[in-house]
């Protein structure tokens, strides 16, 4: 008897949960397809499934230990009615619900109609079934933000304000309405200049980081001599310094050396806070390199310089390929100095410009929404061509966020 | 022995680029920032007082051998501080020359030159000098204002003076927000932490096994922390927006609610009869959301490395899985999570740009980061803002030194 109560919760309490995300993930997919309506009613979901669950169980115990695929077609159909009940919806909407329950209830039936029904595989289904469920649930609320945020950017600002529960992507505009807030962020708000400026900074913080990290990391990992220890483990120390305790005086000094407002204070300030961590992956992965090569070759009569531009470097290209990219994110995402520091408009970089000329109530929303996909693209762009790498020097360098 | 020598030099010499930026930029303004915090620093105090001079021409028609008028207009740029041993040239027109000028001038060579000791705080006198004009006088060439008078003058710098005070932090440590703030910030970056960590195991967990896809999935899961912050956190202020949001009229539609629920604006809600920090709620849940991915990276790779063979070991023994998750795969992951943990606690006690761009410090989300823009840009005293970016400080440096005794030598896996 106990065992059947502890069985009951189980199926009773993953019903409420899966039937809570497959409402929820079927009405996005629902809204982001067709029409702007909800087709879900969450008010009574736990009644439902607490029936569900009532005649899950009690014909799994009565008529047979294999739940049949007539009862799945039969109890989907069943609850697609209970929720749709007194909505007004098309028929695909309605095939995508009937498909989303049959799906659903397959799932079920995999997960819980093992021949020998004893707590643990009822357990190990349970898990199971709440994996599948959570990877649905990280990938949804990962994606969904991202997804508004470009949707949200291609639509008009009527629509916006009309219904801003629709998700759907409006492919019935002309390609001129379809690009009409990249075309205004760009032409009316000097987007493009900020882009320029973006890229310039990113790219002069991964050249002048790689250009002083590449010897000191050699040193730190090859070389002997007095203080080495000492260095390699401040290098972190000086890593978790906040950036707020360093804008303030360099806020002040800049003023007075006269080159706070300007792309070159970003360009000291960017590589100095990214050469601690750049030294610190690539010493690690330099110490990786097997020294025999490199004693060989000074064997040989090569030079110390001779040996790093020849040996090492060609060696670690992955290191530090990782390394720029990281560092090139740094510097495209960072927005506390240049929020600081910067006060003209031509030489705001994508995040001040976009907080300054965007992030306004008088600005349409879907301008600012196309600005932080145009921040945005690049970055999961580059992300995803090398991917292997970054998570690589993610992992090795104990990255700051 | 020579060798090793050599061997050193060339190590510094390798390393002087990074350790003298690092010290220019890293250290030098630490050091910069305990000194402001010992001053009372305003930001209009980042210009050094000097003076200003203007001249205008108070007579027309000249004919030669006219009197003219030229007043000279001298003014203390700073309204509090006075500066000293004032120089002023200013070269005048080779037609004129002078009859009655102020005291402390003198003409030379068409060159006039004034010292002035002192000017007091505020000081503004226009001074009406005297020339007259010279027979070969040509109106048509004659034009006071082709050179501009220079000055230049001492004044005390209060950046570079050795005057200090504990005003600053006297001042902030009054104030009953800088207590509300601290614990704001003990608040927001515990939870924030928890919740990150949290969110990384579980998703570590999902990704444990091979399957297919599993890839795909890794590289979703990082998407909110590669991103940028600012995209990331305007976009959730635009779902959470009580009136144009997608989250409050979905709810509205569904009659979950029946009015629109402010989620970056409400400081307490009343919850089983305490206050509940409904706003930091929120803000915790982003951050948690932006940075689990660090946290599952990490833990990913640990959980990679767990032993198979104490799982089959217990899978004999008749171990459920809950039972073996915390058994086994929670006592081999406290090492990494111990980690992790001081890590982004450190970090989120750091934090400014989330917090400020979600909801600007309002709400009951203000910490001490936030106050440290506010006091100097707000209330623009970058003395103060100094002095509790040095209480930060301080109180990291206490979590540094903790992480620095408890947690293990390397970090890498």
């Amino acid at each position: 008897m106990t065992k059947n109560i502890y069985q009951f919760f189980f199926i009773y309490l993953y019903s409420i949960i899966t039937l809570f995300l497959l409402a929820i993930i079927g009405d996005f997919v629902s809204i982001s397809i067709f029409i702007s309506k909800n087709i879900f009613i969450y008010k009574n979901i736990f009644l439902y499934s607490l029936l569900y669950a009532i005649s899950f169980f009690a014909i799994r115990i009565i008529i047979t230990n294999r739940v049949s695929n007539i009862f799945i077609f039969v109890i989907s159909l069943a609850l697609s009615y209970f929720f749709l009940i007194n909505k007004e919806i098309n028929t695909y909407q309605l095939l995508i619900i009937i498909s989303v329950f049959i799906a659903f209830n397959l799932l079920l039936q995999k997960y819980f109609t093992t021949k020998n029904f004893s707590n643990f595989l009822f357990e190990v289904s349970f898990l199971k079934f709440l994996k599948t469920n959570s990877l649905i649930f990280f990938s949804f609320i990962i994606i969904f933000p991202f997804y508004l945020m470009f949707v949200s950017s291609l639509k008009s600002q009527m629509v916006l304000l009309q219904n801003p529960t629709d998700l759907s992507i409006p492919f019935f505009y002309s390609i001129s309405d379809f690009f009409s807030s990249y075309i205004a962020v760009i032409t009316q708000y000097n987007f493009l200049n900020f882009a320029i400026n973006s890229t310039i900074v990113s790219f002069v913080t991964v050249f002048v980081s790689l250009f002083f990290s590449i010897p000191g990391a050699y040193a730190v990992a090859r070389l002997r001599f007095a203080g080495r220890s000492k260095i390699s483990s401040s290098i972190l120390v000086i890593y978790m310094v906040p950036a707020i305790v360093l804008v303030i005086p360099l806020y002040v000094i800049f003023s007075q050396l006269g080159f706070r407002n300007s792309l070159f204070s970003l360009m000291i300030v960017y590589p100095a806070t990214t050469i601690p961590v750049a030294l610190y992956m690539l010493q690690g992965y330099f110490k990786g390199i097997p020294y025999e090569l490199e004693e060989s070759a000074l064997i040989d009569g090569c030079s110390r310089i001779g040996v790093i531009l020849r040996i090492t470097l060609p060696l670690s290209v992955p290191a530090i390929l990782s390394v720029s990219l990281y560092v090139f994110m740094i510097a495209w995402n960072e927005f506390l100095f240049a929020f600081m520091f910067l006060d003209n408009q031509e030489y705001f970089t994508i995040p001040r410009g976009l907080y300054t000329q965007l992030d306004d109530q008088e600005v349409p929303r879907q301008y600012l929404m196309a600005g932080s996909v145009m921040i945005t693209v690049p970055v999961l762009l580059l992300f995803f061509l090398f991917e292997r790498y970054l998570v690589g020097g993610l992992t090795a360098g104990s990255v700051k966020g | 022995m020579f060798n090793l020598n050599k061997e050193a030099k060339l190590a510094y010499t390798m390393l002087i680029p990074t350790i003298s930026i690092v010290f220019l930029i890293i250290l030098f303004p630490i050091f910069g920032n305990f000194w402001l915090s010992f001053k009372e620093v305003k930001l209009g105090d980042l210009r050094a007082p000097q003076p200003i001079i203007k001249e205008k021409l108070k007579t027309k028609d000249i004919e030669p051998g006219d009197d003219i008028l030229i007043e000279y207009r001298f003014k203390n740029s700073s309204q509090k501080k006075p500066i000293f041993n004032i120089e002023i040239n200013d070269k005048i027109s080779e037609f004129i020359s002078p009859v009655e000028i102020a005291e402390g001038c003198s003409v030379n060579n068409n060159l006039l030159s004034c010292y002035f000791e002192e000017w007091k705080p505020k000081y503004n006198e226009k001074i009406i000098f005297k020339f007259k004009a010279n027979d070969n006088f040509e109106i048509n060439n004659f034009n006071p204002k082709e050179s501009k008078p220079r000055g230049a003058a001492d004044a005390d710098n209060i950046l570079t003076n050795l005057k200090f005070s504990l005003k600053n932090f006297q001042k902030i440590l009054q104030k009953n927000e800088t207590i509300e703030n601290i614990k704001v910030t003990f608040l927001y970056s515990f939870f924030a932490t928890i919740g990150a960590l949290l969110l990384g195991i579980s998703a570590a967990l999902l990704l444990e096994k091979n399957f297919l896809g599993k890839g795909f999935f890794r590289g979703l899961f990082l998407f909110p922390f590669v991103s940028p912050v600012i995209a990331v956190a305007f976009t959730w202020v635009y779902i959470l927006d009580p009136f144009k949001g997608f989250l409050n009229n979905y709810l509205l539609n569904n009659e979950f609610i029946s009015e629109p629920i402010f989620f970056l604006g409400l400081k307490k809600v009343d919850f089983l009869g305490f206050d509940f920090p409904f706003t930091l709620f929120i803000v915790i849940l982003f951050e948690s959301w932006r940075y689990f991915p660090l946290a599952f990276l990490f833990i990913l790779a640990r959980l990679q490395a767990i032993p198979k063979d104490l799982y089959e070991a217990s899978d004999i023994d008749g171990a459920t899985r809950i039972q073996q998750f915390f058994y086994i795969t929670l006592p081999q992951l406290l090492g990494v999570i111990s980690l992790l943990f001081i890590l982004r606690f450190i970090w989120n006690f750091n934090k400014f740009e989330d917090i400020f761009l979600l909801t600007g410090g309002n709400a009951g989300t203000r910490t001490l980061t936030v106050q440290v823009y506010d006091e100097a840009f707000a209330l623009s005293n970058m003395g103060t803002a100094s002095s509790v970016a040095v209480l930060i400080f301080i109180l990291l440096a206490i979590f540094v030194f903790i992480h620095q005794k408890i947690a293990p030598k390397d970090i890498e896996e």
